[in-house]
Formats: C-alpha cells, sequence, structure tokens
C-alpha cells in the first residue's frame, strides 16, 4: 500500500537530516571546520525558517492510519504539525543554534572533531524535532532515541579525558534502564487498550476492564519514566551533574536546554493526548516527583562550588519546577501544559544565557586541564573586567532566581504557581515557594561574586565572535521578554 | 507618576563621562527626579477628589498579558493615596539629604539609580489593582534594596542584606500561592472586583488556607513577630537612606498589603486567623519593647521600636473593625514620619560621633549639639506615643478598637491583648526615656571626642518636613482620618 507524504510537514527534520548527511560527507573530503560550523549553524537556520514558514498554516498531518484500516476510529497519524509542534520545534532549533555558536571554539580548543560533532549534533536535533511532533508511542520511543543515542557520543568525544568517558557510561546506563522501563510501561498499555496511537489510546482507556485497570495504571506511571531520565527529575537525574561536568560545556548546554525542551514536550504529548484518563494516578505521582526534584536539586546545588555543577543541580531543582503544573492530573490540564511550555521557553533564554557566559570564561582550551576558572570564586571580579558581560551574567541569574528586575523569570514562576493552584495541589506551591527561596540563595551568592573584587588578574583573552554573538542574542532575548512577557505567554497559550 | 522615576533610573545607565559627570551632579538630579515625582504625587492629592474617598480614583488601565487574564491597572483611593505620598516625600527627603551627606561607599551614580527604582517598586505597590502587578511591584523592591545594604551598608552588611532578602523573599513566595488561590477559585486578578465580592464564591476552606499564606507573605514585610529577626539586623547595617526607606516605607507594605489584598479577598479565612494575629501582635509589642530596653545600639533599638509599633498596627488589623483599621492606617503613616525622622537622626549621630553606640556616645548631647538633640527628643517622645503628636492616635485607636472588636471575634482574648498592649506602650516609654537620659541628657564625658559640625541646611530641610507633618497629624488626626475611613469601611461593605 502507498501512503502520501506531506513534505511540508516533515520539512524541518529533513532538511537537518539532510544537512547532517552532507556534513559528514564533507568532514570525510576534509573541509575546513570553520565551513563545518557555519553549514551546521546553517542548516539548523533553514530548518528554523521552515518552522516559521508553517506557524500561520494549518495544522497538518502525516502518516495516518490509512482508511481502509482505520474501522471507525480517529484518524491517527503518528507525525502531526501542530502550533505546539511548531513551537518547540522553535524553541529547539534556536537552542540548538546557539548551542552551535558556543560550540565552534571549544572544537578547536578541545581538539574534538569537528565532523563528527555536528552529525551527531544535527542527529540529536532531529530526535528532538521529531519527538515534539510525534503522535504514538512508537515514534516516540524511536525520536527519544534518536535523541539520546548521539548524545552519549558527543559526551564522550573527548577521549582523551577520563572523566568524559565516565560521563558518557553514566549517562548510557541510565538512559538504557530508563528506555527499557518506558518500553515495559508502553507494552503494558498496549496490552490494555490495543493501541500504539495517542488518540487512540485516551478513549480506550476511559473505558479500560476493571480487571485491567491496576495494568493500564501501572503502565501509564512506567511511560513516564523515558521522560523523566531526558528532563532530569528525580529518580533518574543522578547523571546529571557528572555528566554536565564531564562533557564538553556546549553538550551540557544542550543537554539542559534542547533535549530536556524536547523532554517535556514528549511528557506534555503523552500525558494530555494520551493518558488523561489516568490524570489522578499520575498526578500526585508527579507532584512528588516535582516536589522531590526542586528540593533535592536545590539542596545539592546550595553546596556547589564549580559553576557547571552548580548550573547542573540548579538545571535539576527547575525541571521540578517545570513539572510542578502537570502535577494537576486531569483537572485543568490544558493551562498545566501551557504554564509548562512557557517556563520552558522562557527558561531555555535564561539557562541558555548562563551557560554562555560559562562557556566564554572556562574556555581555556588546554588539553585536559580544566581550569580552576570554572570554580564559583573564579568568578570574582568579572564586572571590574568586562561590566557588560557580568551584567548579563548577573541578569541570567536572577532571571533564573525569579526576581525582578528578571521580569521574565518572575512571569515564568507566576504561571506556573498559578495553574498548579488552579489545579488543587497548594501543598506543592508552598513548597515550590520555599524552593525558589533555597535558590535565590545560590543564585544570589553566584551573582554577588562577580562584583567583589577578583582573587588575582584576569589574563585571558576575550572569547571569539561566536560566543560574543550567542551572548548578545541571549541577552537581548532575556531583556525583550522580561519587558513583553506576554510574548511568549500569549504564543503558549494560543498553541495549547 | 512612575514613569518619572523610571526614566530618572534609565538616565543613570548612560555613561559617566558623557553625562552628570560629578558625584553631586548625580544627586542632585536625583534630588530634581524625586522632587518631580514628589510634586506629581502632590498634584494627584489634589486631583483626587476627598468626597469621595472609597472609590478607586486616578485609573490606568491598559490589556497586558491577556492570556492570563493580567493586566496593568493602577489606581489610588484612600487607603493607598496616603502612602504613595508618604513614599515619595521620604525618597525626596532622602535625596535631599544625601546632597550633602553621601555614604560611604562612592558609586552614587548606582545608589541614585537604585534609590529611584526603590520608589517605582513602592509606589507601584501601593497603586497596583492586579494581584500579579501587584506582586512584581512588591518583589521590585527586593533586589534594590538588597544591592543598598550589601553596598553601602555597615559591618555585618553581607548577612543583613542575605538575611532580609531570603526572609521576604520566602514570605513572598508564600503571598503569590496564596493570592492566586483565591484568584483561581474567583476566576479574576482584578483587586477592585475581587474586593467588591467580599469573598463570595470561595469556599471557606480556600479562604482560611489562603489568608494563612498571604498573612505569613505579609507578615515577614510587616515585620510580625516572630518573622522579625531580619529587620533589626537589616536596619543597623543598612546607611541612613537604607534604613529611612526601609523603616519608613518598606514595612508599611506588608501592613498596606494586609489591608488591601488579604482582608476583602479572604474575610472568611481573615475572622479564623484574627485571634492569633493580635496574639502575635501584642506579643511583638511586648518583645519590641522589651528587645528595645536591652539595646545599646542606637539604631538597633530603633529597629526593635519599629516591631513594637507595627504590632499596634497589626493589632489594630486584627480587630476587623472599621475603628482598628483605621487605626493601622494612621499608625502606619504615622510611624513612617516619626521613624523615617528617627533615622535620619540616628545617621546624623553616626556621621559626627562615628557609632551609634550610645554607652560611647555618652551623655550630654543637649548641651554640645542642641539642635540635634532636640529634635532627637522631639521624635523620641512622637515615637512613644505623647498626645497631640502622631504616634499616639494609631496606638490609642488601635486599643479602642481591641476593646471593641468585630462581633465574631472572642471579645475577651482581645480586651486581654488591649491591657497588655497598654503595658508594651508604658515600656515604650521608658525605654525611649532611658535613650534620651542616656544620650541626651547627664553631663559629656571628658574623653569623648569633639562632635562634629552644626545641623546643615540639608539635614534641616530633610527634617523639618517630617516634624510638621507629625505634629499635623498629631494635632489634627481628622485631616488623615477623613481620607481613609470612607474606603475602610466600604471594605467591610458598609456605604
Amino acid at each position: 500500500m502507498i501512503q502520501g507524504i506531506d513534505y511540508a510537514a516533515i520539512a524541518p527534520p529533513l532538511i537537518v537530516a539532510a544537512a547532517a548527511l552532507a556534513l559528514l560527507l564533507a568532514d570525510a573530503f576534509d573541509a575546513p571546520r570553520r565551513v563545518l560550523g557555519l553549514a551546521c549553524g546553517g542548516s539548523l537556520g533553514a530548518a528554523l525558517v521552515a518552522v516559521i514558514a508553517l506557524a500561520p498554516g494549518d495544522r497538518r498531518a502525516t502518516f495516518c492510519v490509512p482508511a481502509s484500516l482505520r474501522g471507525g476510529g480517529p484518524r491517527s497519524c503518528s507525525y502531526v504539525t501542530d502550533d505546539f509542534t511548531l513551537l518547540f520545534q522553535g524553541i529547539v532549533l534556536a537552542a540548538a543554534l546557539v548551542v552551535v555558536l558556543l560550540s565552534l571554539q571549544e572544537i578547536t580548543d578541545a581538539e574534538i572533531p569537528a565532523g563528527e560533532y555536528h552529525f551527531l549534533l544535527l542527529c540529536a536535533v532531529i530526535g528532538a524535532l521529531t519527538l515534539v511532533a510525534a503522535r504514538d508511542l512508537v515514534l516516540l520511543l524511536v525520536a527519544l532515541e534518536t535523541l539520546s543515542l548521539p548524545v552519549f557520543a558527543l559526551v564522550g568525544l573527548r577521549r582523551y579525558d577520563g572523566r568524559a568517558s565516565e560521563a558518557a557510561l553514566k549517562l548510557f546506563l541510565v538512559s538504557v534502564v530508563s528506555t527499557a522501563i518506558m518500553l515495559f510501561g508502553i507494552s503494558l498499555v498496549y496490552g490494555t487498550t490495543g493501541a500504539m496511537h495517542l488518540d487512540r489510546i485516551a478513549p480506550a482507556l476511559d473505558r479500560v476492564p476493571s480487571d485491567l485497570d491496576p495494568v493500564a495504571a501501572v503502565g501509564a506511571v512506567l511511560v513516564l519514566a523515558g521522560f523523566a531520565f531526558k528532563v532530569a527529575a528525580v529518580p533518574f537525574h543522578f547523571w546529571a551533574p557528572d555528566v554536565y561536568n564531564g562533557a564538553p560545556l556546549p553538550v551540557a548546554a544542550f543537554l539542559s536546554v534542547v533535549s530536556k525542551a524536547a523532554g517535556f514536550a514528549g511528557l506534555a504529548i503523552v500525558l494530555a493526548l494520551g493518558l488523561p484518563a489516568y490524570g489522578h494516578v499520575w498526578g500526585p505521582v508527579i507532584g512528588v516527583l516535582a516536589a522531590l526534584t526542586m528540593t533535592l536539586g536545590n539542596l545539592v546545588a546550595l553546596r556547589q562550588r564549580t559553576a557547571i555543577r552548580l548550573l547542573a543541580w540548579s538545571s535539576v531543582a527547575q525541571s521540578g519546577y517545570m513539572l510542578a503544573p502537570l502535577s494537576v492530573g486531569s483537572h485543568r490540564l490544558p493551562e498545566a501544559v501551557a504554564a509548562t511550555t512557557a517556563y520552558v521557553a522562557l527558561y531555555a533564554v535564561m539557562n541558555l544565557g548562563a551557560f554562555t557566559v560559562v562557556i566564554g570564561f572556562a574556555r581555556r582550551g588546554l588539553r585536559g586541564a580544566r581550569p580552576h576558572r570554572d570554580t564559583l570564586d573564579g568568578f570574582r571580579g568579572l564586572a571590574h573586567r568586562s561590566p557588560a558581560t557580568a551584567t548579563a551574567l548577573a541578569f541570567f541569574l536572577i532571571c533564573l532566581a525569579g526576581l525582578p528586575p528578571g521580569v521574565m523569570g518572575l512571569f515564568a514562576k507566576v504561571v506556573v504557581f498559578r495553574s498548579t493552584v488552579a489545579g488543587g495541589v497548594t501543598w506543592l506551591a508552598v513548597i515550590m515557594a520555599i524552593n525558589t527561596v533555597i535558590g535565590l540563595y545560590y543564585y544570589l551568592a553566584w551573582a554577588v561574586r562577580l562584583f567583589t573584587p577578583p582573587v588575582r588578574p584576569f589574563t585571558d583573552p576575550l572569547p571569539g565572535w561566536p560566543v560574543r554573538a550567542a551572548l548578545a542574542a541571549t541577552a537581548a532575548g532575556a531583556v525583550v521578554l522580561s519587558i513583553a512577557p506576554q510574548i511568549v505567554l500569549q504564543t503558549v497559550s494560543a498553541a495549547t | 507618576m512612575m514613569a518619572i522615576p523610571l526614566f530618572g533610573a534609565l538616565a543613570m545607565l548612560v555613561p559617566a563621562d558623557r553625562f552628570l559627570r560629578t558625584g553631586f551632579a548625580v544627586r542632585a538630579f536625583g534630588t530634581g527626579v524625586s522632587a518631580a515625582t514628589l510634586l506629581v504625587a502632590v498634584s494627584a492629592m489634589t486631583a483626587f477628589d476627598f468626597g469621595d474617598t472609597s472609590r478607586t480614583q486616578l485609573q490606568a488601565d491598559w490589556a497586558w498579558a491577556p492570556a492570563i487574564g493580567l493586566r496593568f491597572h493602577l489606581g489610588a483611593d484612600g487607603i493607598s493615596l496616603p502612602l504613595v505620598v508618604l513614599t515619595a516625600l521620604l525618597t525626596f527627603l532622602c535625596f535631599l539629604y544625601t546632597l550633602r551627606h553621601p555614604p560611604a561607599g562612592g558609586r552614587i551614580r548606582l545608589l541614585t539609580a537604585l534609590l529611584l527604582v526603590l520608589e517605582i517598586g513602592l509606589i507601584g505597590t501601593f497603586t497596583a489593582l492586579d494581584l500579579v502587578l501587584f506582586f512584581v511591584f512588591f518583589e521590585t523592591v527586593l533586589i534594590p534594596m538588597y544591592v543598598v545594604i550589601m553596598l553601602w551598608g555597615g559591618d555585618g552588611r553581607r548577612a543583613a542584606a542575605a538575611k532580609f532578602i531570603l526572609y521576604t523573599l520566602l514570605g513572598s513566595g508564600l503571598l503569590l500561592a496564596g493570592m492566586l488561590l483565591v484568584a483561581v477559585n474567583a476566576g479574576t486578578l482584578d483587586m477592585v472586583q475581587l474586593a467588591a465580592r467580599h469573598g463570595s464564591g470561595v469556599s471557606r476552606g480556600v479562604q482560611i488556607t489562603a489568608f494563612a499564606l498571604m498573612a505569613i507573605g505579609f507578615a515577614v514585610k510587616a515585620p510580625m513577630w516572630p518573622l522579625h529577626t531580619w529587620l533589626p539586623d537589616a536596619h543597623t547595617e543598612a546607611p541612613t537612606v537604607g534604613s529611612v526607606l526601609l523603616a519608613g516605607v518598606l514595612l508599611k507594605m506588608g501592613t498596606y498589603g494586609l489591608v488591601r489584598v488579604a482582608l476583602p479577598l479572604a474575610p472568611d479565612g481573615a475572622q479564623v486567623w484574627a485571634p492569633w494575629l493580635g496574639l502575635l501582635a501584642v506579643i511583638g509589642i511586648i518583645y519590641g519593647a522589651l528587645a528595645c530596653l536591652a539595646q545599646r545600639d542606637l539604631k538597633r533599638m530603633i529597629a526593635y521600636s519599629s516591631v513594637g509599633h507595627m504590632g499596634f498596627v497589626l493589632l489594630g488589623i486584627a480587630t476587623l473593625t472599621p475603628v482598628g483599621i483605621n487605626a493601622a492606617l494612621f499608625g502606619n503613616i504615622a510611624h513612617g514620619l516619626i521613624t523615617g525622622l528617627l533615622f535620619f537622626l540616628a545617621g546624623a549621630v553616626k556621621d559626627r560621633w562615628g557609632t551609634t553606640d550610645m554607652d560611647a556616645i555618652g551623655g550630654g548631647m543637649l548641651g554640645t549639639s542642641p539642635r540635634l538633640a532636640s529634635v532627637l527628643t522631639f521624635a523620641s517622645v512622637a515615637s512613644l506615643g505623647l498626645p497631640g503628636l502622631a504616634g499616639f492616635w494609631g496606638e490609642m485607636l488601635a486599643m479602642v478598637g481591641a476593646y471593641r472588636p468585630h462581633a465574631d471575634l472572642p471579645r475577651a482574648a482581645f480586651v486581654t491583648f488591649m491591657a497588655v498592649a497598654g503595658i508594651g506602650a508604658l515600656l515604650t516609654a521608658g525605654y525611649f526615656l532611658r535613650m534620651l537620659a542616656k544620650i541626651t541628657h547627664g553631663t559629656r564625658p571628658a574623653a569623648a571626642a569633639a562632635p562634629g559640625a552644626v545641623v546643615s541646611a540639608q539635614e534641616y530641610a530633610a527634617w523639618v518636613p517630617l516634624i510638621a507633618l507629625t505634629l499635623l497629624v498629631g494635632l489634627w488626626p481628622k485631616t488623615l482620618l477623613d481620607v481613609t475611613a470612607a474606603p475602610v469601611r466600604a471594605l467591610f461593605g458598609g456605604g
């Protein structure tokens, strides 16, 4: 049987895939590094343009179940391009573009093979793009793995560094375990409903026979595991600090923003489209996970002395905030999804910004020697050396803490609080309030260091233009969104 | 009204060598900007229709983020207008004072910008009529104040600043949860609408939880015992202008929030918690007074006296009667004027003696610098509640309110509170008189360094308006009570 494919709908991942192959080939013919990097960035830009071009259009769907096999059920398409998908694809591509900018210098400094690096990065982006568009469990799983597998390699690309290998192995093991759990969950859900497409699972779960009810409930909870790993939620969080520390820094940025955004998109898709019937089961589970994640992340972040580990633990904590709205279960779920999405979008800007500054100043490219500049005290006196950078970092940190003048972060917190409270999970909102304070302490402690006199003078060169461009872009984004947070809030509520 | 400080703060971003090169020019600029704001505030006061104070006037209302029902909605009524004017006045006086006495630590450009941002946040808080907007302004105040304490503070500033911001942020986190709890249940963020409903449409259980959350949030700010511990440190370490604004206006955000947000949004919750609020308030009064008796440091003593005075304000609110709330609002303004003055004086003392330790200052200030000492005496006497001065009415009305609390509240408990508060007032008199006895009277220790210059024109300029207003509202309390009475009645559903 022949199926028509809507190529416009799958244009963004297609462009990136073509570019990935071309890059791999070009590398084989010894194309210069710089060209590879620009081509990589260019392809992401092209995909972003495709996403923007698709945005005004209608909802597109492809890879549907043919009419002859539908049997009166819904259309059941595997790949859907709606506003939600496009929004997340936009976030993923824009963030990936910044990551590529950040990588250019790091590749040279850390002697990473450029061709492989860009190829793997683009492959992971393909996974993320597909994940946010997938509407059946198989495609979701495949996309999730497409996102994960290249990242193992990316993390381990600095082969001379023992920590990188350890990080890659750790990431791999946790990932495999969580995927196995998720697969088990999928098989249980499939067993009870006989369907893989989310739009078929949802009605089927509404009329599960009572003896299969526990099976379906267990299945629903286990399916979450795969995504819990991606977003680094407790108990699948402990890869994060070591991996962030061991991986090349741009890869850490990729993990904390792109991969996390895709994970949340997948989680929202599965929960909102496939499993709303079991909201009373997974709602409380997510609530507890969110509370544990934010508390643990924040408490451990308090004790960190290096910038990158602090960012790692704080991004674990931030995952907790993003999970919180989803704990409402099926009660006012669309609002909760909108809140999570808004938080993810805003978080992407501020966290990438913080990573940019850290990369710009931790990059002291000598082989293997991760410099002490990495420690928080190494940031002392940054304000005297380059006031603009220090101000930008302080601004990002305050945004992450969620205080004015970082209005963006404040609004991210407000929407999350609002939908959590609206869903009747007030206890979680209280825990979140306490966690905000803990978070503020370490963000502020770091921000204050920027303005204290340096321990020793800075002698390092300024970062190159790509990092500065990335910094300018993220800072501009943060300022604009702080003045007009409604840009994100409106888009999000229109899309979900 | 807020645009002016905003432009002023933005102007401070212009590099130093292009605009306002000297520190003095920057300070003069700050003074000018805040004077303009004060003018606008005063003209707002003249434009205000005092015949109808319960109606929200001078409104501005734009949609901001319709997706979450957020509007940029500002306006003033009889409850907020006095506080707005107080804010503008105190900020202006602070700049005037800084003109001659810049705090040690330099970076005057940054200080000017921060103080202006602080003013934006304060005025915004007092005029916001949308819950989320209120919260945004409420939070805006934190970072500037933190930096002010951090950069221009005393020796223990780091710990004090951290304590200040962590405590208050904890409060505001809970506050946000409480406000949103009511808002999503009632389906609107607009404070005018919510207040008009008097809590109908929100279940009792939700109101009780929400009021508890909001009350903790505001109580941290107010501060109420036992959540006050950030206050003495922050006050002691902050520079003079920081202390003045902190005591004069920042604390009012807590009590204003209780009256403006917590009471109307969750009246049922308020009735449940009011006795506890009253209990904590009187503990605060007694505790503040006893702590004052034990202080050696002038600034610290004034800080603890704030805990006591805010206790009276909270007691007034806890009675849930128009008399009590009026007393609270009155006490707010009076405390802002008097304590603002006291902190200015403490700053002046510190400038001259280099310390605020009362033993080190020794006695005989009346002999060595008579003018400073007499103003200090005046402020202390006003603060201990001498009839005829501003401090008296707030305390007395609060006690009157406690004698006849809201019908649904346990009267016996409140009468006890009243009696205890009376003892507290006595203790207040005790420690202020002790302070005066210690430093203004007596003989000057021979070893003490010669006190510094005479009182400067700028200091007079900063003090005189406060003294005059203290006398004015003390002698004619009706001027203020008339403004607040009608909206307070409206708060309770009356005409």
